[in-house]
């Protein structure tokens, strides 16, 4: 598949969005069951901020994803059955509880805990929503994993809890450390399942072939012309376009600069209590995560490309 | 229930991109709007079309034979394309089985396009808004053009008549007649979408027959007790018959 920046951007910012609140909101519940001591109201009031400012991010990356988005209110229809239409639901429900949290929190209201709840709820349906787009297409058998749905909820996790932990150390410096141990934990058990990811697809052998695409069954069948010179949407749309060498290498620089860098970084930064450190902790891993799921979509190979195998 | 299909014959198929022009043609100049092209003469032209021939290579040379395959929506009777639509714009009709895009509710997300395992779809880069093949839906049930003509641009077009048009659900209708008799089939049928058009395969110019198939076994030249024999037998036989001297009897 050719990776769309749109996608990207979405996919990984409200990720980040959804782990931030859920490192806010886990810290709240801790503290209103007398299990940890309570931060500053700041801490839960920014962190939903930042959260919500988030959502608004991704979802105006996924604005720029398509052709008309003047009529993206369509896309709310349709939830019975396709998973983006849900996402396109869940979304601005997670990101309105989020700010209506942020908000109940500012005020000292008793109902933040019960709203953030509700926002807990948003939040994980989102991670199945965005997964499962990906992974109910089963023909993408790279893609077409329970990994996915996991891969999407870890790095979304790992990431925002890396984001909380650089909050903690300025808003409330007596949950860093705890934070940062939940980061790395999340990085550290991210990285697993990506490998399983890499290794599943690696093995993975296409069940389409061009026998079975043309129907005729002999072992030697090669395209002599596509039907097209100047190249189609077919040809855009799925292929990345770029050498299996250069995949490799984005392949290599996001399982170092999304998961063991990072990892480093936010020990070094919460134990050093160094914000600049915890800082570049997190651009360091979000540039990998993009990395990560640009290669996400470019090792995605789609069975129409088996009609796109030769130009004339 | 109908289920309205192209059945093409790769067997007579020559490759020439007819039905691709006739294609383009009716559909660019339809009441839904044109299909936008790009650079059309000039370098790297491209643009959408519903229907598009390829040509592929099969086995090895000096033994290769050229197969020439059109490719278009198959119409799916379990379209992978309509339950992603997050907007509802992609349907299927219950009337015919007809597997359509609503070009005004469409918001060109283009995830319709990642779940067809064929390629079928395309956007449109002017309007984007995803098009793909609406079997002439415009044109089938147009009762201002002659009966005849009431058929899919491509399959009109076609000089050797390689396209056949029908109701699948029909099982003496043209379409389903050839899929029966003369092995019709569906492209990757692995994943389940049940394509309605189908495909009727390459037939070798080689015909296998038994030497029974030649002669007549109820040849009225034959006489009773004798095994039928073969043709030149029989051909014999009436030879000898013919050369008895007139009045013998």
């Amino acid at each position: 598949m050719h990776p769309a920046l749109s996608v990207i951007l979405l996919t990984t910012l409200i990720g980040v969005a959804q782990g931030l609140f859920l490192a806010l909101y886990a810290i709240d519940l801790g503290a209103s069951l007398d299990l940890i001591d309570r931060p500053v109201t700041a801490f839960f009031v920014a962190g939903a901020a930042l959260s919500v400012l988030l959502c608004g991010l991704g979802l105006l990356a996924s604005f720029w994803h398509l052709g008309r988005p003047e009529r993206a209110w369509r896309a709310a229809t349709m939830w019975r059955t396709s998973w983006l239409s849900r996402e396109v639901i869940v979304l601005p429900a997670f990101t309105a509880s989020v700010f209506a949290y942020g908000f109940a929190s500012a005020i000292g209201s008793p109902l933040a805990l019960w709203i953030g709840l509700l926002a807990v709820v948003f939040c994980i349906g989102l991670f199945v929503c965005t997964g499962m787009i990906y992974a109910c297409l089963k023909f993408l058998q790279e893609w077409a994993s329970p990994l996915t749905l996991i891969n999407y909820f870890l790095l979304g996790c790992a990431s925002g809890f890396n984001l909380a932990t650089l909050l903690a150390a300025l808003l409330a410096p007596r949950f860093t450390e705890p934070l940062a141990v939940w980061a790395i934990g999340f990085t550290t058990v991210a990285l697993v399942v990506r490998a399983t990811m890499l290794a599943r697809n690696a093995r993975l052998r296409p069940i389409s072939t061009v026998q079975s695409a043309i129907g005729v069954k002999h072992p030697k069948v090669q395209q002599k012309s596509q039907g097209a010179m100047g190249g189609s949407f077919n040809t855009r749309e799925f292929f990345h376009g770029r050498s299996p060498g250069f995949l490799r290498s984005v392949k290599w620089a996001f399982l170092v600069f999304a998961f063991p860098v990072p990892a480093v970084l936010v020990w070094l930064g919460a134990t050093e209590d160094a914000v600049l450190v915890l800082a570049a902790a997190f651009v360091v891993q979000y540039a990998g995560l993009l990395a990560e799921r640009w290669f996400f979509f470019a090792q995605a190979n789609h069975p129409q490309n088996l009609y796109y195998q030769a130009i004339s | 229930m109908t289920q309205l299909a192209l059945v093409i014959d790769l067997n007579v198929c020559v490759g020439c991109h007819a039905c691709v022009t006739s294609c383009k043609e009716w559909n660019t100049s339809g009441v839904a709007g044109f299909l936008s092209d790009e650079n059309p003469y000039d370098k790297d032209p491209t643009g959408t079309f519903f229907n598009r021939v390829q040509t592929y290579e099969v086995g090895e040379f000096p033994c290769t034979e050229t197969v020439h395959f059109p490719k278009s929506c198959l119409h799916c009777e379990d379209p992978p394309c309509v339950p992603v639509c997050p907007t509802g714009a992609s349907y299927k009709r219950k009337e015919d089985g007809i597997v359509l895009v609503d070009y005004d509710k469409c918001i060109g997300c283009k995830y319709c396009a990642w779940a067809c395992p064929y390629g079928a779809r395309e956007i449109d880069e002017k309007q984007q808004v995803m098009k793909k093949c609406t079997l002439c839906v415009d044109r089938i049930y147009d009762q201002a053009i002659p009966e005849a003509q009431r058929k899919p641009a491509c399959v009109t077009a076609c000089p050797t008549n390689a396209r056949l048009y029908g109701d699948i659900h029909d099982e003496n209708s043209e379409v389903s007649v050839a899929i029966r008799e003369r092995g019709g089939y569906a492209l990757m049928p692995e994943w389940g979408t049940q394509p309605a058009n189908h495909y009727l395969p390459r037939r070798k110019g080689v015909v296998a027959i038994d030497a029974d198939q030649v002669s007549r076994i109820d040849s009225p030249l034959n006489v009773d007790g004798k095994v039928p024999g073969t043709l030149a037998a029989l051909i014999a036989e009436a030879q000898a018959m013919a050369d008895r001297p007139a009045g013998g009897r």
